[in-house]
Parts: C-alpha cells; structure tokens; sequence
C-alpha cells in the first residue's frame, strides 16, 4: 500500500499559501479564483549525497560541484535566471557548456510564459543524459517559496525569489557540511546566480550573494573561444554602458510597457495580432486583426517597429485619412540597401542618412501611386510576443572587413536570411572569412531602437551551398522538421524479432490473434504510386449473394506497434507527420514498422484494421463494420498497372473483377460528392525526376499525370475516414480525433472574383462550396484549357486550411469539411505517416471493445495539445515539401540554362500586375515568379493590366498585358553575387521583350 | 490550446505543491451552529461546507412519512460566492438536486432509520466554497453532523476523490484538477471495508478504475483517522464542560467509546 497522508497546511501563513486572482473567460465574465499552495521540506536539493534531503539516485549535482572554472577553485553550480535561457540557450545547450545547473521552477515557469520554443528546447535540455541539471521546485519549498509583495511587478517577484533560492542553496550546503573538530573548515562549492541584469546582479552582490554575468562566467572557463561565438548579442546593459549606446540616435520609436498595451487592448484602442512580412515588399508589413476586415497596413521601417515575422505585435491603427492602401511595386531591400555598413557602432545615424533617404524616396514615390483600395493603416507601438527561432543565412560577402581567411579578428558582418520575410541580420563573429559560401545557422538576440537591423549571433555552418547536404539540412531548419535519427529508448520499442518479425501462426492462445478475423483468403490488393514502400491501404471487392457488393478498406494496423505513452509514441507524436522532400523522406516512424512491419506488401501476412461495407451496386452503404483484420495482400500495383489491368478486356480473374467493382462504384461515390457540393481543388504538383541518388541534377521536371485508379483509391480512403469518423464520434463525443475544412470568409475572394469579372467576365458564386464547384467548372477559357486549373489554384489559395480538432473542443456546426462536402471527417487511413490517424485508431479499437481507451485518449485537454503541434507540423511539412521541389526546379533550371545557353522559354500566365513588374506562374514547372522592370510603366490597378508604351516596346503599337493572358518567358537563375544566394529570375519574351526595360 | 497548468509535472509535484497521494489539509468544526441538533463544518483545502442535522422529529408531511422507519430529507444549498463566478443556483437547479440524491442514497443505508418509525431526519448541506471534491466533503460533513446529532450510524462514511493525470493515480482533486482529469468519488465504511458509494462523471479506463478505487477506499480510511479524532476533541470537550462522568482518557479507550456509543443506540 502506497503512503497516503494529509498535509497540512497552517492557517497563520494564509498569506504564503493561498492566493487570489481575478480571471476573465473567453465570454468576458470575471471569475475570481482562489488556489492554494502547501509548502514542503522534503523539495530535494538534488545534490549527491546531501545529509538533510531524501537521497534519491537520479540526483543530477556532483557533491564538489563544478571544480574546472577559474574563478571557483572550490567547486561551484551554476544557477541561471530566466534571460540566461532567454537570450542564451545555444550556449547552455552547447557540449561544451557542461557546469552543474540548479534550474528554479520559478525560471522554468517564466521560460514557459514568455516563449514555447524556448521552453520546449529546455525541456529537452532537462532530459539530456550528459547536462547535469536539477530542477528545483523553488516555490514548494517552504524556505523558498514567496510571493508578490504590493507594488512589485511579476518581474521582480521572480528575480526577488530566484535570489533568494541562491541564499538558500548556499546557506543550504553550509548547514549540511559543518566543520568538524579538529579539522579545517571544509572548502564549499559556492552556488552562482548567473545573470545578465546588471540591476539584479547588484542586488544580489548587496546580499552577499555571489553572481556573474553569462559572458564573464564564459571568459573565465579553460577553453573559452568556441563558446565566445555561441554568446549572444552583448546587452546594452553590460559591460561596456555608456559611450556608444549614448551617443546613438533612435532609429526607431521606443515600445510602450506591457501593462499599458494589455490596458489599451482591452480599451479596445490597441490591437493585438501576428505580423506578417511582405514577401514582395521589405518596407511594408500587415497585421491581421479581427476588429477589420482586411489586415492593418505597416508602411515604413519605423511604423514596423523592429517586428519580425510571426511575432506577436500590438499596432495602433492610424486616422482613417491617413490610411493608405498597399503599394504596386516590389520593393527589394537587397539593392536598396546595398551600400548600408555592418559595422554600425556610433555612425550609425550619419552613415544611415543615406539609406534613410532612399528608403523615403521609395516610399513617398509609391505613395503618389498607390492605387487600390485604402485599408487600415497603423504602427507597431508593443511586441507581445518574440516568436524568433534560429534562421538559415548566407553572409554577405561586402559586408565583410577582412577576408583574410585565417583572420580570427571579431567583425560584424550581414547574414541575409534565406526566407524573403525576414529582415538583414547583422553578426558578430570571428569566423567571417570561412563563412562565406556557406549556409549557416543564426539566432537573433534583439532588436534595439538604436540599430537599423536586429542583432544575432552563429550558432553553426550548415555546409556549402548548394551541395545537397547544406540545401536539405537548412531546409529542414528553416521549417522546424525534427530529423535526428530515432534514439535507442525510441528503437527499443520496436518488437525484438526486428526484420524478422512474422504474423505468429493462427490459434486461440496467440495475443495478435486475439479479437482478430483471418481475412487471409480475400483477394486484396494494393495500388500506389511506383516505388512506393510503405504501403499503409489495401483494398478489396466482391459480389455477395444476395446482389450487393462487399468492399474493404484495409489499413496497416500501425496501433499494435505503436503503443500508448511509450518514447516511440511521444516522438511520434512531437513528429505529426512524415516529411517528404524530393530527394529524402523524413519519417514519423523508424523505417522498420514503415517499411516492413506495417507495409502491407504482397504475399505477406500482415495485421491490419479493416473497414468493410455492404454496398449497393448503386454505391448506397447498407452497413459498416470494423475489424482488427489480418491479410494477405495478392499484388501490389501502381497505378498504371491497375489501370493497363482494369482496361484490359481478356482479363477476367478475381483480381482484376475486384477492380473494375472498386472502380465503377469510386465513380459512383465520386459523382455523389460532387453532387453534394465537393470542391475539385488544385494545386500546382510537379514530379521531379532524379537521374541517380548521386547526382543532385534532376533529368527532368514534369506535370504529375492522374489516373482513373488515383481517384478510385482516393475515393475509398475518403469513405473510411468519413465512415471512421461517425464512429468515434459517437462513442467519444468529448475527444474524438476528427479533421475539418471551415469554410472561407467570403472576402477572401473578393479580389479573384474582381479579377475574373474584369478580365474574363466570368463570375464566381461562392456562396457555398457547391456554388464554388459550379462556377469554378464554368471558368473556361476555350482557347486556353490550362486556364480552368490556373484558376482552380488561385481559388484555393483563398482558402482556409485544413485542421484537425478535439471533437468536444469545438460547436457540433463547425465540424463540416467544406472542400469534401462531409458533414463529418477523420483522418485513419495512413497511420505510418500521420500521428492523427494512429490516435484515431486508438480510439476506433476502443469504440469496437478491442481494447480499452487509454487514458490520455479521455482528455481533452491532452488531446488538443497533441493536435496542435499535429496541425502545426503538418503545415510545415508542406512548406518544407514545395521548398524541396522548388530546389530542385531551380537545379534542372540551371541545367537546362547551361545546355540550352540561356535561353529556357516557358509559357507562363500573369497572375499579378506590379507598377514595377508582374507576377506570372509557369504551370509546366509549378513555380512562380517575378518580372521586374526598370522603370516604372503605364499600369492600371483597377483592372489588372500594365501597358508598355510603343517606344520601350520597339513595337508599333504599346502593348498592354493584363492579369490571365499567356505570356512567355525566359527563365534564368542568378545568383547573387554578395550572399550565394539563387533566384529565379524571368524575362518577358512575349509579347514584348522585356530584357533592356 | 490546452490549459498552461501542469496538473502532475516532472518533480511529481501537483500545482498546489501536493505529491500524488496527499490529501489536502481536512478541518473539521463540530461546535454548535444555531439551532441544529448536531452540524459539522468540514474544509478540504478550499472547499468548504456547513451540515446541519435536525431530527430525529416528527415528520411535517404526512405524504413522506414512512410507516417502519424514518425519513432522510437532503437539501442541498450552494451560497452564491462559493465559486469564483458569481451564479445562483436554485434549489431546483438540476445538479443541486442530483448531489442532494446522492447524499440521501448514500446515507439511508448506514443510518438506522428502523429506530424512529414515522419521524424524519433533516439534512441541510449549504455550500460555501468550493474547489473541486464538492461531493466528498459533503459526505464527510453529513457523516460528522449525524454524530453531532447522536444519530446512531452503523458506521462513519468517509469519501475521497481520486483521479487519473495520464495514467498517474491522484488523490483528493482541486477544481484545476477536476477538470482535466477523469476522476472518481468513492465512499467507503472503513469498520467493514464496505463500499457505499461509487461516482464518475468521466469515462475511465478499466485498467486504471481498479487501482483508483483501491487508493481512494484506502484515503477513506486515512480521512476516517482524522474525523474520529475531532469526534473524540468534542466528546471530550462536551464531557469536560458538563463537568462530570469519567474524563476520557487518551487512546484506545476513547476511541471505542466513541465508535460504540454509535452501535448502541
Ligand atoms: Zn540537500
């Protein structure tokens, strides 16, 4: 029996132990809460061998502490405060920062608040076998707990008790080692409040505390270089405080303090929302916000404020007369800035007049032309939210002062971001000279108001650009993709049988066989693409008796493998989903349940979770069922195959009856769908063709060609979902793991209709999604059949996203997929690839007694934090994909330039009119790109066209181009001279050349 | 986003500092509340109730009078400020009456209403804070109130909460708690080990339920311990201020007198 006991709690430190505050619910109503706190003796100190507190073996402090440092000769642990992990985490993280850690709960906590990727990563940290670090849970411990005194900030109350855990330590190991008579008092191991605040730091010296700064504590170790360039960015507060901080003038304006943002949002006279750069304009920024319709406008450097993509901003939006509408020209900070000096220090101001100039000229220029329609214009006054990770650069060469390569001189140089969203960074390093050339890895510690750029420090080279390692590698960084190698504790739970694992022989007494139908016998059958390994749907269809049709959707029963709450699960789920790039997949799943053990390949026995449905010849479902199945799949054919075979009249075995049955029932269902209202979406997909795994070039590049049996088996996986989804709801309607599309806000697609009306005199009724169907199917160009798909992309991009979502998190009329047309949807039918399809079924094992639902699988709130990090992967999986494929374009692009000398032609629609440009797609390879004109032309915004007079056009006549015509261009890709960084570049060659404007 | 309140983290700490198996601080108050014939006050950290017993006496409406035994009248009332938002529940509200059921259902069988055929007992449970283990200090108030009251008992009813954090058992939930945990109320008789009384509002995974059910029947006995003693602090008290019978003394001896003092009657 364990030990239960009652704690109590004395009444006369009420004051310490409870505490009250006032909450506001997502409603508005005012909840007063009460909680209380039980104070404890027995929070170890986690120091080995420590006499007062219960030992434990996991006790992660060496006894002596650290003795290695110079300045501590007696030992010492290290006990940061937030902004160490804050503003310092690639040095805490580094292998070569190894001191003993004391990590407060207080400090975990305010990591936690203040940003989730940093928390995350210090989680991590924590879990790291060879970092010793001990969480001490300050605020439990009777002696250390405190709380906040009237008057002091959050801020305060959190440095004021990460103080005094450090008198506490240190009091801590002076009680538990006396001196013993006759001896020498023993030599203590000090504890050392690491700290960048100097304010802190000073206070904490008046207590005779001892502490230390990150840099001065790095300074004193034995090898200190490597771990000199891992620092972040020098505070203005340290070190050197005076001269040239004071001397500098404000660039931008100064931010507001948190307390009157909160107020003033909640005012109403702030807003609160997440920046977004615009990837076509440096000097121009929005942020969308739910008090307007359309996003609020940032014009100019200093109305953004020093905002970064993605942070979490509050803008003052501006009187309506000075509102203004979004600029027609692109904007490009490379040649604006181009003569801009890394080397800022005092000059700043002066040397940036210059730029500041330009950057006037631009704006004030644009502002004559801007055009359309005004929208909500402000300014950032507030950050909320930094939501800075680490950004893959290239340095620019110019910026450098010294190339001499074995020159260890510190400089300050541009790092350009490979991300077009994202602002110059200026460096500090030591290693500048053998930089250049290569991709490398920088995190931006701050953004003052006296620096025009943000400042950042390296944390490593990726490798050359352009070799493959470099390009994958940054363009897994670039989208957060978890690509280490699965560790033991993850491979340990793969069964012991490895490769070798086999389905045990049927017979009451085996476990897989349990609860299982031997479906063994069923002329099953795979379809997917070529070369396709794991293989996670099969399917079947036969006629029954009494004239309906028995149909089965077999997907590879991954649960069986992957079981609850294990380091496999949890990496899993941190994972959400399998990325694939072009040359390289990146797996949810060790390859070994992927590939073999849960890919239904032919002639194998292989566990499985069968859907199967008694339908019509008309596609009417009389009944559903679900079971934990095994099968042996007959074949595995592509869908060429499939489709040779089903057209193949002499052909006339079971196999092949099977799918013509799936077939001429798929179109049933498909019609259905559509009658219902489903949307034919597009995207633009390309397949590249790699030539071997060696070379990087690919031979070609080429449309992705569909056939009958791709949409029959798309079909299917869409009924089981639908099928699987009304089962789980129903017997979990608080946690079922579903997947919805909600509709789109009918403005997004006020612009394209406007387009479409103008251009074509084509109307889009987007009414509802059927609507949308209909009059998308009547978006014809009859001269030009690409244009319906061009059309069908644009509409998509107006589109929301798909999600997935706890099923009691959500109103019960928000669960509909708007592209499918399903009042109901899951995901179950690629478990090897996606973590929601494992946790569905999970929970359909449940819902058909199987097994019992494990328990996370009961909370909500367990099952909204793993779906969103799910959602959240998912998206960037797909980033990552068109990233990886848009390399690869720019490859055989490069290649083909090299043959055909320069001149690779494609034909290409314009898709958007710049003042200064136009935006095309060249729908052969999928890409988009720019057309840039020197000078500014004749350009109509209202009805999306740009006319190029006679003169420019060497023509007789001038030449007008407007949004949906057909152009042709030439593609060629340059790279930038100072960053090695390639573009696409695109010419005009019809119906005007456009080379020398 | 999920709540940013880690109900079980790392340290195994729960957010009030709790390790999983300790209860929160219980106070028990059984001095004199107006005109009641016996009432308890009964605190388990921040939840807090009043239980006032009336009766046995004649029953007031003929329509509830029983002919062998007597009538268990529960109402149930929840003070406006008990909870952080400020609602009125009336007493006809439909969890109120569901809690009142509860605690009747509960107690018929271990009050021995043979006793006083025809009469009625009256049990007023008023809310006056909560958070979170509303159910269980009501049964624990009810239990010590009937004492108060000398009603005799076949034996104490003592309730614990317990829920499952992931898969980590927990005992005695705060509302935080309450929330995101599939949880149980379980009641037991610790004389006879007998189970009175089982809850769930949640769904829980069977592998889980059984040892849930055993820790909390095992708190049950721990709650028992502390209840006995504040039975025993106020029997004394009572003994001492009326000045005569035998003083009681500490340990054993007091404490059969208090537990026979109930099967005699
Ligand atoms: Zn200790």
């Amino acid at each position: 029996m364990v030990d239960i006991t009652i704690r109590k709690r004395p009444r006369t430190e009420a004051v310490v132990t409870q505490r009250k505050f006032f909450k506001k619910t997502a409603r508005g109503k005012v909840i007063k809460v009460l909680r209380e706190r039980y104070l404890r003796d027995d929070v170890g100190c986690g120091i080995q061998g420590c006499s007062a507190c219960p030992g434990s073996s996991d006790d992660a402090l060496p006894m002596a502490g650290d003795q290695r440092h110079q300045l501590f000769p007696h030992g010492h642990f290290v006990l940061p405060d937030t902004n160490v992990f804050l503003s310092q985490m690639d040095l805490v993280e580094s292998n070569l920062f190894m001191p003993p850690i004391i990590l407060l709960q207080t400090v975990i906590e305010e990591v936690r608040h203040r940003s989730l990727p940093l928390y995350n990563r210090l989680k991590a940290l924590i879990k790291m076998d060879d970092k010793r670090i001990w969480v001490f849970y300050n605020e439990y411990r009777s002696e250390t707990a405190i709380i906040r005194e009237e008057g002091e900030t959050p801020n305060d109350r959190n440095d004021r008790g990460i103080r005094k855990a450090t008198a506490w330590y240190n009091d801590h190991l002076r009680v538990t080692r006396p001196p013993i008579r006759g001896q020498p008092p023993p030599n203590l191991p000090t504890v050392v409040l690491m700290t960048e605040d100097a304010a802190n730091r000073q206070k904490a010296e008046k207590a005779g505390l001892s502490c230390i700064s990150v840099r001065k504590y790095v300074e004193g170790m034995k090898e200190p270089t490597q771990l000199l360039d891992l620092l972040a960015a020098e505070g203005s507060t340290d070190i050197e405080p005076t001269r040239a901080v004071a001397g500098r003038q404000a660039l931008y304006p100064d931010y507001i303090p948190t307390g009157t943002l909160l107020a003033g949002i909640k005012a109403g006279e702030l807003y609160q929302g997440h920046f977004n750069a615009n990837q076509y304009n440096y000097l121009e920024g929005s942020v969308p916000v739910p008090a307007f319709t359309k996003p609020v406008l940032l014009i100019g450097r200093e109305n953004m404020n020093r905002a970064v993509h993605g942070d979490v901003v509050v803008v003052e939006v501006l009187d309506e007369k000075e509102w203004k509408a979004p600029a027609d020209e692109v904007v490009d900070q490379e040649s604006t800035l181009k003569n801009d000096d890394a080397e800022d220090s005092g000059e700043e101001a002066e040397e940036g007049d210059q730029v500041i100039r330009k950057e006037k000229q631009v704006l004030l220029s644009e502002d004559v032309k801007r055009t359309s329609e005004k929208q909500p214009t402000g300014r950032i006054v507030g950050i909320i939210k930094r939501n800075w990770r680490a950004y893959v650069c290239h340095i620019d060469s110019t910026s450098l002062t010294t190339s001499n390569a074995t020159s260890l001189s510190q400089q300050t140089v541009f790092a350009t971001p490979v991300s077009r969203l994202l602002p110059r960074i200026r460096l500090r390093t030591r290693q500048a000279p053998t930089l250049i050339g290569q991709k490398i890895l920088v995190t931006i510690d701050r953004w003052e108001a006296t620096s025009r750029y943000p400042e950042a420090h390296f944390v490593r080279a990726l490798g050359k650009v352009e070799s493959k390692e470099a390009e994958q590698e940054s363009l897994l960084l670039e989208f957060e993709v978890p690509y280490r190698p699965f560790g033991k504790a993850i491979l340990d739970c793969l069964p012991v049988e490895g490769e070798q694992w086999v389905v045990p022989p049927k017979s009451a007494s085996s476990p897989e066989w349990k609860d299982r139908e031997d479906l063994r016998e069923m002329i099953i059958c795979s379809i997917d693409p070529p070369n396709c390994q794991d293989i996670d749907d099969a399917l079947h269809a036969r006629h029954l008796p009494n004239g309906n049709i028995e149909v089965g959707v077999h997907i590879a029963d991954v649960s069986h493998f992957v079981l609850p709450d294990n380091p496999m699960d949890s990496e899993a789920a941190s994972r959400g989903t399998t990325v694939y790039l072009v040359d390289k997949r990146i797996d949810m799943l060790p390859s070994l349940l992927g590939t073999n053990l849960c890919s239904l390949r032919p002639f194998v026995e292989r566990l499985a979770f069968s859907t199967i449905w008694e339908m019509t010849p008309d596609a009417e479902i009389v009944n559903v069922r679900f079971t934990k199945s095994v099968i042996a799949s007959k074949a595995a054919f592509t869908y060429e195959e499939a489709q040779i075979r089903k057209d193949d009249p002499n052909l006339k075995d079971d196999l092949t009856v099977g799918i013509r049955l799936l077939n001429t029932l798929a179109q049933k269902l498909k019609a259905g769908r559509m009658a219902a209202g489903a949307l034919n979406l597009a995207s633009p997909e390309v397949k590249i063709y790699l030539d071997s795994t060696e070379s990087t070039e690919p031979i070609d590049v080429e449309q992705k060609e569909l056939r009958e049996t791709n949409s029959l088996v798309e079909e299917f996986m869409l009924l089981a979902n639908i099928s699987v989804a009304r089962k789980i709801q129903e017997t979990f309607p608080q946690t079922a793991v579903l997947r919805r599309h909600m509709p789109p806000p009918r403005t997004n697609f006020e612009k394209l209709q406007d387009i479409l009306l103008k251009r074509k005199g084509l109307t889009l009724d987007v009414s509802s999604s059927g609507a949308l169907a209909a009059s998308l199917d009547k978006c014809l160009d009859p001269d030009e059949p690409a244009f319906n798909t061009l059309v069908r992309i644009m509409a998509t991009r107006c589109m929301l996203s798909a999600e997935y979502f706890c099923s009691g998190s959500v109103g019960r009329d928000t669960f509909g997929h708007y592209g499918l047309a399903s009042p109901i949807y899951t995901h179950f039918t690629s478990p090897i690839r996606r973590y929601a399809d494992v946790l569905a079924h999970r929970q359909l094992a449940a819902a058909i007694g199987y097994t019992p639902l494990h328990a996370t699988l009961h909370s909500k709130s367990h099952v909204e934090r793993v779906l969103d990090v799910v959602n959240r992967r998912h998206r960037m999986a797909q980033m990552a994909g068109r990233a990886s494929v848009e390399f690869y374009v720019g490859l055989a692009l490069k290649g083909r330039n090299e043959r055909e000398k320069g001149q690779v032609r494609e034909d290409a629609f314009v898709i958007r009119t710049f003042r200064n440009g136009l935006g095309v797609f060249v729908s052969k390879l999928g890409i988009e790109g720019l057309v840039m004109f020197k000078r500014d032309i004749q350009f109509d915004a209202d009805n999306y066209t740009i006319t190029v007079p006679a003169s420019m056009a060497s023509g007789a006549k001038d030449v007008t181009i407007a949004v949906f015509d057909k152009v042709t261009v030439n593609i060629e890709v340059e790279k930038d001279k100072n960053t090695q960084r390639g573009r696409v570049k695109m010419t005009l060659v019809q119906p005007v050349d456009s080379s020398s404007m | 986003m999920g709540s940013r309140v880690e109900i079980l983290n790392e340290g195994g700490f729960r957010s009030d500092g709790r390790r999983q198996y300790e209860l929160r601080d219980m106070t028990i108050d059984l001095s004199q509340q107006g005109s009641a014939d016996g009432s308890a006050v009964v605190t388990h950290g921040l939840t807090q109730v009043l239980v006032s017993v009336f009766g046995p006496r004649e029953a007031k409406m003929r329509s509830q009078t029983i002919h062998d035994r007597a009538n268990i009248n529960v109402e149930v009332n929840v003070a406006a400020f008990s909870t952080g938002e400020r609602r009125r529940r009336t007493r006809g509200d439909k969890r109120i009456l569901e809690l009142a059921a509860t605690i009747k259902s509960t107690f018929e069988p271990v009050v021995q209403t043979n006793l006083y055929p025809r009469s009625q007992i009256d049990v007023f449970v008023q809310v006056l804070q909560q958070d979170g283990g509303l159910l269980q200090a009501c049964i624990n108030g009810t239990t010590l109130a009937l004492v108060n009251a000398g009603i005799p008992l076949l034996d104490f009813v003592c309730a614990v909460t317990g829920g499952v954090h992931e898969t980590a058992p927990m005992l005695d939930l705060t509302l935080l708690e309450e929330n995101d945990t599939p949880n149980v109320t379980v009641a037991v008789m610790p004389k006879t080990g007998k189970v009175t009384l089982v809850t769930m509002e949640t769904r829980l995974h069977v592998d889980r339920f059984e040892k849930i059910f055993r820790l909390a029947g095992d708190a049950g006995k721990v709650i028992h311990g502390e209840m006995k003693s504040a039975v025993k602090t106020r029997t004394s008290a009572l003994v001492t201020a009326m000045g005569s019978g035998p003083r009681v003394g500490a340990g054993d001896a007091a404490d059969r007198d208090a537990d026979e003092r109930m099967n005699e009657y």
